[in-house]
């Protein structure tokens, strides 16, 4: 059995700086992660792998050539090998274009059964990749999946859904894209440390992969920002400043009161 | 692969053939979902401004009072109808869909962005080479340029980003649930219903549907609630987290929780408000010790009334609030639960006083 994984390195924190002029995120090499979701999905992977005997586990990534660090983490987690997808002609990618691309590597990967990823990236919090990718390659994508059921044919998914949860069971090969809720993350082990400092990441840019570079970055994407602009809120708010009275706490009372809210 | 080839082809088409508003309808069990009509009501507007027709798109069997629909400001109604349909799957919904935007060219498609929306349509796009933007808070058309300007939080909800897509069709959004409100109910209003019937080669997929199992874990669930109290970091451990819980439990309210709060364990994911969890809004939004990052503000802003306490001044979720209190939570949420359980003892002695 072979399973794919997708991780994508993402900012460490949620104050991203953004170039005022052009409205693309500032990215500073050192202050990345690999999205809390991607390293769900890895650790489900590995959870396979170990429940089973015949489980290779591939992990993907796009990104600049440093998201190489990313792959060799995972290999440290008990990833089997790595590929980048990486190239200055993916650069303005939507998730279109995004898709296609790690579409693209998935085949490089050779016959794969199960793809595992995380529901969304912190960054640009779309979730659509995913299933794009799910698309690209003509198999079933299930989201939101709190717990995989492998069997020897097919897995059975919960999805969390709206008021409950589904259970959906899908003949292989077959997309996955999971939550928190599946698991707790793994940690890299001493062999596996030992193992990503050996093991070679191919690394492919879109010709590598057999794709026009018309079809990926801002040529390949649908979509164009066209303005990026700081949210604006606001509500006339009443301030009241605790002071060790009571007093605050009655006039919220009041105002509630008056609000018919309790 | 043959999709990959298709999704390849070069798309020189005539944008001026794509014509009207297209939103996704929800059903479960045959009901019509709330979102439908907060759909109809942002895809009216937009109809409107393009003048153009409103179709509501809807995926099930049997649906009950589908004439709602028109009641809610939609024009005509476009029922792919099959058994197969009934309860959601990615495959033949996406075929589905795809078929009949092939067949009906809507220039706009909006969708909602719960997790059938979420789901279904990136295939779609997927499969049509369409843009699509996920999580809009604002859908406007463009004066100049008839466009869609798609606008959403992006970065963890730092910024607002506008997109648009210019040279694809259709243009393609998911909208948040509850991030608007259903159009009055208009009982003469009528429209043209349209029922698709596909080949079942349409609904072929290597998935099934096994069963669905209701969420008993929450009390109430924060979709539905009323009023909501939620917690973040401030509330500085697990055991200070009770008086969140505390206090949404004296109100019958659900209980809230920051992507932090749930981070560090004091609360479960399905407790989440915000960007990367649900969107709320209830007639009563509680904040306490949450500073108010947008990604929070992004899933509970619509809020009817919303009171915040923090002890910083400064925080963002005041600048949501109707009423803020700086200062302690620990100081001042006991207050609140001290006065709240007071003003019951008073209601429930009223309300003996008139039974006796």
């Amino acid at each position: 059995m072979h399973i794919v994984v997708f991780v994508k390195q993402v900012p460490g924190t949620d104050n991203v700086k953004m170039d005022p002029e052009t409205g693309v995120m500032i990215r500073t090499g050192k202050d990345v992660i690999i999205n809390p979701l991607d390293e769900n999905a890895l650790t489900e992977a590995i959870k396979i792998k170990n429940s089973r005997s015949d489980v290779k586990v591939t992990a993907i990534s796009m990104g600049p050539p440093s998201a190489e660090r990313a792959l060799k983490e995972a290999i440290a987690m008990g990833a089997d090998a790595g590929i980048l997808v990486s190239g200055r002609e993916f650069a303005g990618s939507d998730t279109i274009a995004t898709g296609k691309a790690l579409a693209a590597a998935v085949r490089k990967a050779g016959d794969v059964d199960l793809i595992i990823c995380g529901e969304r990236a912190t960054d640009g919090e779309t979730g659509q990749t995913a299933v794009m990718v799910a698309n690209y390659l003509g198999i079933p994508g299930e989201t939101y999946v709190s717990s995989i059921e492998v069997k020897d044919s097919s897995v059975i998914v919960k999805r969390t859904v709206e008021r409950g949860f589904e259970r959906v069971e899908i003949a292989y090969p077959v997309l996955v894209s999971v939550n928190k809720d599946i698991n707790e993350i793994g940690m890299p082990t001493l062999k596996g440390k030992l193992k990503a400092k050996t093991v070679p990441i191919a690394s492919y840019d879109a010709s590598g992969l057999g794709i026009d570079s018309t079809e990926v970055g801002l040529n390949g994407s649908p979509t164009r920002v066209v303005k990026v602009f700081s949210p604006k809120l606001s509500r006339d708010t009443i301030m009241k400043r605790a002071d060790g009275t009571t007093q605050p706490v009655e006039e919220l009372m009041s105002f509630l009161i008056s609000k018919e809210c309790i | 692969m043959s999709t990959y080839v298709n999704a390849s082809v070069k798309k020189e088409h005539d944008l001026s053939q794509y014509k009207g508003v297209c939103v996704l309808g929800e059903q479960k069990d045959g009901q019509l979902l709330p979102v439908t009509f907060e759909l109809i009501a942002r895809g009216r507007t937009l109809a409107d401004d393009l003048g153009c027709k409103l179709s509501c798109i809807l995926l099930g069997d049997e649906i009950q009072e589908i004439e709602q629909v028109f009641h809610r400001g939609a024009d005509r109604i476009l029922f792919v109808k099959a058994p197969e349909l009934q309860n959601f799957l990615p495959r033949p919904y996406q075929n589905a869909i795809v078929k009949l935007i092939q067949e009906e060219k809507p220039e706009i498609v909006i969708a909602a962005a719960t997790t059938t929306g979420r789901t279904v349509m990136p295939l779609v796009a997927a499969k049509l080479n369409a843009g699509l933007t996920a999580d809009c808070t604002s859908l406007t058309i463009d004066p100049d340029t008839k466009l869609l300007l798609q606008t959403r939080p992006a970065i963890g909800g730092n910024i607002m980003a506008t997109i648009k897509t210019p040279q694809h069709r259709p243009q393609m959004a998911t909208v948040r649930p509850r991030s608007s409100k259903p159009l009055p109910l208009d009982c003469n209003r009528t429209g043209e219903l349209i029922i698709k019937e596909y080949e079942n080669a349409t609904f072929l997929t290597p998935e099934k549907f096994l069963e669905f199992i209701k969420d008993t874990t929450q009390t109430v669930s924060i979709e539905d609630a009323e009023i909501i109290v939620s917690g973040g970091k401030g509330m500085k451990n697990a055991e200070g987290f009770k008086m969140v819980e505390q206090l949404a439990d004296l109100l019958g309210a659900g209980v809230g929780a920051t992507r932090d709060a749930v981070e560090l364990g004091w609360t479960t994911y399905p407790h989440q408000i915000g960007l990367s969890g649900k969107t709320v809004a209830p007639k009563l939004y509680i904040a306490l010790g949450l500073s108010g990052k947008i990604a929070h503000l992004a899933g509970m802003q619509t809020s009817e009334v919303i009171i915040a306490v923090n002890k910083d001044p400064d925080a963002q979720i005041f600048k949501v609030a109707d009423f803020a209190i700086v200062g302690d939570v620990f100081e001042v949420v006991p207050m609140m639960i001290q006065a709240i359980k007071q003003h019951k003892e008073k209601a429930k002695a009223e309300t003996c006083a008139l039974s006796s």
